[in-house]
């Protein structure tokens, strides 16, 4: 992670926020800023965590965003009025923005294939970032990411945020089709594609490590505040241990607090 | 013999269905389960059983069918020609398949989601808390030819002969809508253009999402395509870069980038859901109070169904679809019990 990324996001709130906004009838939304910063994210996990604690009976479900916290309630258990008060309360109840990341995270590091044929578009990004490809393939297989937040697709991690450099534009036209572990890039994120889809991001990487494993015990191997390091891997050593181990493929963690 | 129905042909989009499995959107994985929640409810209240019972849910054409055990079955939903051994079958009603008969469910005739729910339930394996399939997920399959399903043991008996009065929603019509997250990024008159505009539900629409065109001008939005993506809700309308909006559905993905300038309050979902392609779509812009009456009314709604019904009486003038009875060969009297 940039330091100087952090240096420019300082620890307070934007202006406006954090702000409350409802979602339809039984969706609230906390947001910590109008666009991704890494406080704002830390601030969505852990105000998401302080719903959770508060164990309202009325909350169905919570979830966290790039920068938002969410959660569902029964509107004919609680009034609005009544579950908005609790919110904002929580929200003033300290700087969320200064929140540590949450415990019993994990740093993983995943092989991929950088570029080639099975992620053809790295030349592309490595020329729009002004690096050559050798340049960009060594940099982002160096980069530990963190997981910002899981969505999209089951299990399918967020993650950032890279150097200013590598602020890409979404593409306007479609990639028609990027296969599962599709490793992709846009706005200073890395997005890895749980199943095949369409996509403006574009394909430089491909792992074998699957995001959504629905028959395994936990289904779910990447979990919010994870870090990942992309391991640059040769082609030949990567197919080898995608056919060994096809759910990990070669992946392995540690904990990191 | 254990208790199985048995596929002999099935349409393109036949899934097992329940209320789906809600409560893993952090996890990236959103609720599923029917397109049309109502027509479960409407199936359990026929059959005497849990609304959480998973049934065939069947888009556009239906299937051939058998079961090894004789099973009363109910058919909701969006209306399709049906018939047991070629006798035609009454629909939004209970009757007894008998074991070894053949069930034919064909195209839909009005509507776009038709079920076939089962005495005692579809009894696959549940993943995750849900038998429902979630095609974008990766969780089951499309059913089809072969495949046998088993059923569980039923909750209720002598439930063959039922029929309950659907609440209107196979023809498109008015849906009520609470502004969406991001309706402050389109301007007060879009929204107002939005709520007077008479929409068409495109051929495209599945499980994800319906797509909807306007009889005028698309739908713009000042930030365009800068937001930061955000949870997204089945019911969302979002409206993509062409400016067609797009009505989220069960099936849709946890988050999204596109602007949001509405979102259909659920109790109007099954309206969306059942309008057929080339029905006219409207939207309505309700206050939150309202929502929230709409809701407990649905609620409430739900809860008579069992209460509503009633049997299958063959008075003629209380009978939707003359087609559906067999009117050569017999007399048809109003007191006669139902033949099963």
């Amino acid at each position: 992670m940039s330091d100087a990324r952090d240096a420019a996001s300082p620890e307070q709130p934007a202006r406006g926020f954090p702000r409350l906004r409802r979602a339809g009838l039984s969706g609230l939304l906390v947001s910590f800023g109008d666009r991704l910063t890494e406080p704002a994210n830390r601030a969505a996990l852990a105000f998401r965590a302080a719903i959770e604690a508060e164990d309202w009976l009325e909350v169905e479900e919570t979830t966290s965003s790039l920068v938002s916290t969410f959660l569902r309630f029964d509107p004919l258990a609680v009034p609005h009025a009544q579950m908005e008060a609790r919110l904002t309360r929580l929200m003033t109840a300290r700087n969320w923005y200064a929140a540590p990341l949450p415990h019993g995270r994990r740093h993983w590091r995943i092989p991929t294939v950088w570029g080639g044929d099975l992620a053809p578009q790295l030349a592309e990004a490595a020329a729009l970032a002004g690096l050559d490809e050798a340049a960009a393939r060594a940099e982002l297989s160096g980069t530990r990411v963190r997981v910002l937040t899981i969505g999209f697709a089951p299990g399918q991690p967020y993650l950032g945020e890279l150097p200013e450099h590598w602020n890409l534009p979404r593409q306007t036209a479609l990639n028609p089709q990027v296969p599962a572990g599709a490793l992709v890039l846009a706005i200073r994120q890395l997005t890895l594609f749980t199943s095949a889809n369409p996509t403006g991001w574009r394909h430089v990487g491909q792992v074998a490590f699957r995001l959504f494993r629905p028959d395994a015990e936990n289904p779910f191997p990447l979990r919010p505040g994870d870090e990942v390091t992309f391991t640059d891997t040769p082609r030949e050593a990567w197919e080898r241990m995608r056919a060994a181990d096809p759910d990990n493929a070669g992946a392995t963690w540690e904990a990191i607090g | 013999m254990s208790a199985e129905l048995i596929v002999h042909s099935a349409g393109p989009a036949v899934t097992v269905q329940d209320m789906g499995r809600p409560g893993w959107l952090a996890e990236g994985l959103g609720r599923g389960g029917a397109m049309d929640r109502l027509a479960l409810s409407e199936g359990a209240a026929l059959l005497g059983q849990p609304e959480t019972c998973a049934a065939l849910e069947m888009g556009g054409m239906g299937g051939v069918f058998e079961v090894t055990v004789d099973v009363e079955i109910a058919l909701t939903g969006a209306r399709m020609a049906a018939r047991i051994d070629g006798r035609p079958i009454a629909w939004n009603a209970s009757h007894l398949l008998p074991a070894g008969a053949r069930l034919e469910i064909g195209a839909v005739q009005e509507g776009a989601w038709g079920y076939l729910h089962l005495a005692g339930g579809i009894a696959t394996e549940p993943l995750l808390g849900s038998r429902a399939a979630h095609l974008v997920a990766g969780i089951g399959r499309a059913i089809r030819a072969g495949d046998r399903l088993p059923l569980g043991a039923p909750a209720s008996t002598g439930r063959a002969g039922l029929c309950v009065e659907p609440e209107p929603r196979f023809a498109g019509g008015v849906a009520r809508v609470l502004p969406g997250l991001q309706a402050d990024f389109f301007a007060e008159s879009e929204r107002a253009r939005f709520a007077a505009t008479r929409f068409t539900r495109d051929m495209r629409a599945n499980r994800m999402g319906v797509r909807l065109t306007p009889e005028g001008e698309g739908f713009m939005g000042a930030a365009g395509l800068t937001i930061v993506s955000e949870v997204v809700m089945p019911g969302d309308v979002q409206v993509t870069g062409d400016g067609a909006p797009y009505v989220l559905m069960t099936e849709c993905q946890t988050t999204g980038g596109y602007p949001r300038i509405a979102t259909v309050i659920e109790p109007d979902l099954p309206r969306v859901a059942q309008a057929p392609a080339g029905a006219e779509l409207r939207f309505t812009f309700v206050s939150l109070e309202e929502a929230v009456d709409a809701e407990a009314r649905a609620r409430q709604d739900r809860a008579g169904l069992k209460a509503r019904v009633r049997p299958l009486v063959r008075d003629p003038a209380e009978i939707p679809d003359l087609l559906a009875y067999q009117l050569i060969g017999g007399v048809i009297s109003a007191t006669d019990p139902p033949q099963e």
